[in-house]
């Protein structure tokens, strides 16, 4: 991170009637940095980028870019451009007229708009397309041309506004990738909206999330998965095992599990979570010392599977997982134990749940013999943790 | 798109033989209706072009070339231009006064929208004669307009608009501006906001997103507002007859003069055939250019 953010976001809010948009979001942009705002849909994300490109306009705070307060100037002044969710390609031009209209409107030559456009339709590999109109492109061109119109301005700051969303799964990867390589490529700075938060790790290197307005945290996807601070953070990034509890002074008590260690600054005493990745889970016939209960479900993967295991006295099922297939079956008697976990504080007017805010609560589970190995205890987890877990400890 | 097939296999061609015949029973009706009150008249008026006119109407079934000849006349001709010159001058006001309407309408509130579209339609609520005669009182000599001018003291005397083609271009661009107003509104309202967005933020200024995006992606709307007035302008009688006193003389006039007044049926039918061809070939310039500007060039 530079010493002079190239975004500057200071105390930002916005507000529609009666509802707070935005409280008073601060947060600064390095450049060439690739910055998403990860939150789900209602937090604030996208009023947030359209009050940076300049269509909504926030009640107080300012908005810099290279020191240039950007809140007096007009949409159309702004030295920022956007990718919208619907991409937004005028149907009535070519691709190339597409491309060519940012540059048009700021009055270049036509000569250096040809050379310009040519160049970027090479970037983005739609040189065979120029003439088409847009609605003879499939999903994924369409993209490329609204990535192009963008980049062709050189702005210093480009923002996508969910860029993936309307892709399917198998475009959606490798634009993900090719995103990836512009962003390098042409030495843009870029603030992706998103709700994606697999979208938003696998391709940010800062992640801001937001929830109902607030910046819950502001850290790289490594740090928000290992070191969540809040309850919410825990939940949306990745899967977690949450157990709701009252922090003691090394762990969480939890009601009707005894104590999960977990090193937290949280007072004695105050409610809290305990977060336990699923690879951090060790589930296994011979595993002893921790919780038993019986499995319900498992789930193969492919690379890993999940196990879900019932533990009486919990209200919903932990998860945990594994490396490859595992051997455990349905109804199978196991032991649980929990290698690293980590606290975070809990709102105590919220009723103690368990997981409920994750779709997929998954807990990476030790295979049986990768248990046996590891003697079952706090070694296993880590042989058996994924590579962005791996990354995490480093 | 790519339309061309240039040999379609005998399944392909049977395959379309059953399309055919399975959407008949749904056209049928449509079809029907077409025919007895669209092809048959339109038949039975070019017919009536080539025979001599009865005494007191009707046909007498000789053959002639006189009707058509007739046309060529400076009299029918100076009728004929005159009604499209007043109809272009009413279409090109309908359209600027209807575009910021339309424009306007667009960008409210989805609830006064609705308030605006229902003021826009009102009148077609009333019968048009009485609207018509409402003009009548609103611009004779001793009418509305004229008393408010002269109370105001803006002039002495009492201005004579009624009876003019001014007063006419007045009457018909009332009547069919909501016709202008509708299909250019349906067209502005249903442009994505995001592509102005997008506009600006690539750098265009409000009036140059307007110009190179909002105004061209309305066209086809503008255009189909343009032919809904155009045609019923075009044709209209009871206006020029009304507020233009007689006076101005349309290709409608014209037509009905010859039948009901110089009883001259066939003549009336070559002046109505002219007029109907007008129009079609009018339409159908509307159709091809609205093509063009939504699909784009056609490619190679």
């Amino acid at each position: 991170m530079t010493a002079e953010p190239l975004l500057r976001v200071d105390g930002v809010r916005a507000v529609y009637g009666d509802t707070v948009a935005l409280h008073d979001i601060s947060l600064d942009i390095a450049d060439n940095e690739f910055f998403a705002l990860l939150g789900p849909s209602g937090c604030g994300k996208t009023t947030l980028l359209r009050s940076i490109a300049g269509f909504e306009t926030p009640a107080s705070g300012r908005i810099t870019v290279d020191g240039i307060d950007l809140l007096p100037l007009p949409a159309h002044r702004r030295p920022v451009n956007m990718m919208f969710q619907s991409y937004a390609l005028f149907p009535h031009l070519s691709v190339e007229k597409n491309i060519a209209y940012g540059l048009e409107a700021e009055g270049v030559g036509r000569a250096e708009i040809r050379t310009r456009v040519g160049e970027v339709m090479e970037v983005v590999r739609l040189g065979h397309l120029s003439r088409r109109r847009p609605s003879q492109l499939s999903g994924g061109q369409r993209q490329r041309v609204a990535l192009a119109r963008a980049i062709v301005k050189r702005p210093k700051l480009l923002l996508l506004d969910e860029p993936l969303s309307a892709l399917d799964r198998q475009v959606r990867a490798s634009m993900q990738l090719e995103l990836k390589r512009l962003q390098h490529e042409v030495g843009l700075t870029f603030v992706v909206v998103t709700h994606d938060q697999e979208e938003a790790m696998s391709m940010a290197d800062r992640i801001a999330v937001l929830n109902e307005g607030r910046l819950e945290q502001l850290a790289t996807p490594q740090e928000l998965y290992a070191e969540p601070v809040s309850r919410f953070v825990a939940a949306f990034i990745g899967t977690a095992n949450l157990l709701d509890g009252d922090a003691t002074a090394d762990g969480v008590a939890v009601p009707g599990m005894g104590l999960v260690p977990a090193s937290h600054p949280l007072a004695a005493g105050s409610p809290a979570t305990a977060v336990v990745r699923p690879e951090d889970v060790t589930v296994g016939t011979e595993v002893s010392g921790g919780l038993r209960g019986t499995v319900v479900d498992t789930y193969f993967l492919g690379g890993a599977s999940t196990i879900s295991v019932e533990v009486p006295g919990l209200p919903a099922p932990l998860l945990a997982s594994v490396h490859g297939a595992t051997r455990l079956a349905r109804g199978a008697d196991v032991g649980v134990t929990f290698g690293r976990a980590t606290a975070v504080p809990r709102d105590p007017s919220q009723p103690p749940s368990f997981g409920t805010t994750v779709p997929t609560t998954a807990i990476t589970v030790t295979d049986a013999a990768d248990v046996r190995d590891a003697d079952g205890t706090a070694g296993a987890p880590e042989a058996s943790a994924s590579n962005r877990s791996q990354d995490v400890s480093a | 798109m790519t339309t061309t097939t240039p040999q379609a296999t005998p399944a392909v061609r049977a395959q379309r033989v059953r399309r055919g015949l399975a959407a008949a029973p749904f056209l049928a009706p449509g079809m029907l209706f077409l025919i007895v009150f669209m092809a048959i008249p339109v038949g039975l008026l070019a017919f009536y072009t080539f025979f001599k006119r009865g005494r007191f109407g009707g046909l007498v079934f000789e053959f002639t070339l006189d009707n058509w000849a007739k046309l060529a006349e400076p009299l029918y001709v100076g009728v004929i231009l005159q009604s499209i010159g007043l109809a272009l001058v009413v279409t090109l006001l309908a359209l600027l006064l209807g575009y910021p309407m339309a424009y306007a309408i667009a960008g409210l509130s989805p609830k006064w929208r609705t308030v605006a579209l229902v003021a826009v339609v009102l009148p077609f609520w009333t019968n048009f004669l009485i609207r018509t005669y409402a003009w009548i009182l609103l611009l004779n000599n001793a009418g509305f307009v004229n008393q408010w001018l002269q109370a105001l003291g803006l002039t002495d005397e009492p201005i004579s608009m009624l009876y003019t083609p001014q007063a006419i271009v007045v009457g018909l661009l009332y009547m069919y501006l909501p016709l202008m107003v509708l299909p250019l509104y349906a067209s502005l309202q249903q442009l994505d906001p995001s592509l102005r967005e997008a506009a600006t933020n690539l750098g265009a200024s409000p009036w140059r997103a307007f110009r190179t995006v909002t105004l061209p992606l309305s066209l086809p709307g503008a255009l189909t507002g343009c032919i809904f007035v155009f045609v019923p302008a075009m044709s209209n009688f009871v206006i020029p007859e009304l507020i233009g006193g007689g006076k101005t003389v349309m290709v409608g006039n014209l037509v009905r003069d010859q039948f009901y007044e110089a009883r001259d049926w066939p003549f009336g039918a070559t002046l109505a055939l002219v007029l109907t061809m007008l129009l079609v070939v009018v339409i159908v310039i509307q159709a091809a250019v609205s093509r063009r500007i939504t699909e784009g060039p056609r490619r190679g």
